[in-house]
């Protein structure tokens, strides 16, 4: 037991490339775990992010201030009656969650974490991804058609148009991203020239590559590194079906498009479907042009003072969410009504508290102590944090844009996807080849 | 003298080229009988793509046999030479049944009548 | 690095890849018959994995499996009556067909058994680390060379150009 311990700690491969089987089961049971547990944050998330942007509460009495909304509504789907259409067929109506499911899910398999976390590093990682994530077409398709009606029909049929068009767009952003790992330079147009230019496509080898060329993609070859990612940043939202891109399932235009004779579980694991489809291609973006999982400013701000100031960053969010936590608590009505919710929110508070405890402690004890194994857990949690605030940054940013911005008329989505983002990718794909043959 | 089971078994374990090539094989015959026995038109196009897969995968078995990369990137050329033969195929598919209102080989025998 | 239970993953892919053959043509609804070629499709994927070919994978199930079965899909929504489900599935030569079929499968058998010293492995086993760089190298040419394939690459993109006009010219309402 303590040396399967010490097996997984001492390496620092991957436990694909280690053929560590029962790590890569653990850390896939982790990733399920922490998936579920992210998509069902993202829905108390953005009900009360998309309340407070149109001035009003969201859900307030579930729990202390909504916090049990999710679970109240998971146990709702889970005992509604599962209704299929009496024309529809069956198998296939019953597969289509599944596809779109699994299309979602695999593509965390080779989403990196760290430097040796992640499950296993394939070294086609970012086409392996492409291709998984463009399966997700054929759960829409299929829902569509296995619902033998008009409405989820044409919504489906609209929804796969929109979704394979920008697949190409973010295709060829992805490959001028790809290209950039090759080429040698430094941020603003190669002063001086880092790293060895090797290309990869594995994603693990792209932060690599990131951290070696001391630059962040995002800021590489300034406006074309930018542009690239504009460009897959706008390209993923189409391709997950949200805001401003969601006519296919906006409810006043095709009454939920292709999952709308769906009920109960079946369509909860669409929404699964979705939400890990939105935080898998928010974790490609990271991974591509924001430096995967490194600090912020890891050549300006160097030295290990600063590294341990961001190292603290994970503890201190937490306590800061308990201190919110309690603020909350101090602001609730003094009446017998909200007791259980007051006492609720303390212990969530109290909760959170804790976990920051715990891992301020770790980062202290690895700077007081210098024990092996505390700093090699520091460095994985550091790097699994700024990964995921990272995510959870877009995150946000998509519920913003949900909030923001008016929906496209589905023609001018289409035009929108040929005509604009086509010749764009490709020409920041040429130009970024240019540039870095110039200066090679 | 091993048992028949045995000599069953010691063929099975290390999986050698033949084993590809016997699968491409089965998947060959499988698209040849279903071009030859289906009566609806996508499902000929469905055994044509099997078929172009099966010799995909003896490309690329052959390709690890020998050593070099010359059959997968043979393997390249096929699988876009598919994607395009489908697209088109299925476009003269249909435009014959906006006219004809059939998707059966054995109804589609007169160009113009 | 050893490949782990090679021959039961050999075994499963290879027995996916047949079973959805066999679905693929014996399926009367074409809607199943597609979904079985999917099936197909990606365990043939994962059987160019064990072919330590990462690349033709990736690019069989982008293309394949991602783009050619969502057009097959749209084409058999489209053209799909009630009327067709109700009709005779095989046409009336069918024995001829199966006989013929079989009689291949038998040449194809005796070919491997008689063969069998012929199909030894040789020649340099390339890392499958630098696979895509390779291909790459074969396609594109390195160092101001051209490639092996770069003219075949040329041509392969010419052939999709026209394959687009003749899809898109077919498939319009008027010309």
């Amino acid at each position: 037991m303590l040396d399967l311990l010490r097996s997984y700690l001492g390496s620092t491969l991957t436990p694909g490339q280690a053929n560590n089987q029962l790590w890569a089961l653990i850390y896939v049971l982790i990733i399920f775990a922490g998936v579920s547990v992210a998509v069902m944050t993202m829905n108390w998330v953005e009900r009360k992010a998309l309340a407070h942007f149109q001035v009003r509460l969201g859900p307030m009495r579930v729990g202390p201030h909504g916090l049990l909304q999710p679970i109240a509504d998971a146990i709702k789907l889970l005992i509604k009656e599962d209704i299929i259409p009496s024309e529809a067929d069956k198998f296939v109506f019953w597969i289509a969650p599944l596809i779109g499911l699994l299309a979602s899910f695999t593509v965390y398999t080779v989403v990196p974490f760290g430097p040796s976390q992640a499950v296993s590093d394939m070294n086609i990682g970012i086409l392996f991804m492409l291709g998984v994530s463009s399966l997700a077409v054929l759960g829409v398709v299929m829902a569509g058609w296995a619902s033998n009606s008009h409405y989820p029909l044409i919504g489906a049929l609209r929804s796969s148009a929109q979704m394979v068009s920008y697949e190409v767009a973010m295709g060829l952003a992805v490959v001028s991203a790809i290209l950039m790992t090759s080429l040698h330079g430094l941020g603003l147009y190669g002063v001086s020239k880092f790293g060895d230019g090797t290309g990869t496509l594995s994603m693990i080898g792209i932060v690599q590559a990131q951290q070696e060329q001391h630059v962040w993609f995002l800021f590489k070859f300034f406006p074309l590194g930018f542009m690239a990612f504009g460009i897959f940043a706008i390209a993923m939202i189409a391709e997950t079906n949200r805001a401003p891109f969601d006519l296919p399932e906006a409810e006043s235009e095709l009454t939920a498009g292709y999952h709308t004779e769906y009920s109960g579980l079946r369509w909860s694991l669409f929404m699964l479907a979705e939400y890990a489809a939105m935080i898998a291609v928010s974790s490609i973006a990271v991974t591509l042009w924001l430096g995967g999982w490194m600090r912020p400013f890891p050549n300006w701000l160097s030295g290990s003072a600063w590294d341990l100031v961001f190292s603290l960053f994970a503890g201190l969010t937490f306590v800061a969410l308990a201190v919110i936590a309690f603020v909350g608590v101090v602001r609730m009505p003094r009446h017998s009504y909200f007791r259980v919710q007051t006492i609720g929110l303390a212990g969530f508070g109290l909760l959170l508290a804790l976990i920051g405890i715990l891992l301020l402690g770790i980062v202290i004890g690895a700077k007081v102590s210098h024990h092996d194994i505390l700093n090699r857990t520091t460095e994985g949690m550091t790097n699994v944090y700024w990964f995921l605030f990272k995510v959870a940054v877009f995150m946000y940013l998509y519920i913003w844009y949900r909030a923001t911005w008016p929906r496209y008329r589905f023609d001018q989505l289409m035009r929108v996807g040929w005509k604009v983002m086509l010749p764009v990718s490709l020409g920041v794909l040429i130009v970024t080849a240019i540039v870095g043959v110039i200066l090679g | 003298m091993l048992s028949a089971k045995c000599q069953v078994l010691r063929l099975m374990v290390p999986v050698t080229t033949i084993h590809y090539l016997v699968v491409a094989a089965a998947l060959f015959v499988l698209g040849v009988i279903g071009v030859l026995t289906r009566r609806n038109v996508v499902i000929v196009l469905m055994s044509i793509e099997l078929i172009l897969n099966a010799v995909n995968l003896n490309l690329v078995a052959f390709s690890r046999m020998w050593g070099g990369l010359h059959g997968q990137v043979f393997s390249i050329f096929v699988v876009v030479d598919a994607a395009a033969e489908a697209a088109v195929g299925l476009g003269i598919l249909i435009a014959f049944f906006r006219n004809n209102e059939t998707i059966n080989v054995d109804e589609i025998d007169l160009l113009k009548w | 690095m050893t490949p782990v239970a090679t021959p039961f993953f050999f075994y499963l892919l290879s027995g996916l890849a047949i079973a959805g053959g066999l679905l693929v043509i014996t399926r009367r609804n074409a809607i199943h018959s597609a979904l079985a070629l999917i099936v197909t499709l990606l365990a043939i994927a994962g059987l160019y994995l064990m072919l330590y070919a990462p690349f033709v994978a990736g690019v069989q199930i982008i293309v394949y499996a991602g783009g050619i079965m969502v057009l097959f899909l749209f084409v058999i929504m489209l053209v799909s009556l009630e009327r067709t489900a109700k009709e005779r599935q095989f046409n009336r030569m069918w024995p001829v067909g199966l006989l013929a079929g079989c009689s291949l499968l038998a040449l194809f058998m005796s070919v491997y058994a008689k063969g069998k010293g012929l199909f030894v492995e040789r020649g340099p086993q390339l890392p499958e680390s630098e696979n895509t760089q390779q291909i790459g190298i074969m396609l594109y040419g390195e160092a101001g060379r051209m490639g092996q394939y770069t003219f075949a690459f040329e041509i392969a993109s010419l052939l999709l150009l026209v394959a687009i006009l003749g899809a898109v010219i077919m498939a319009k309402k008027r010309i």
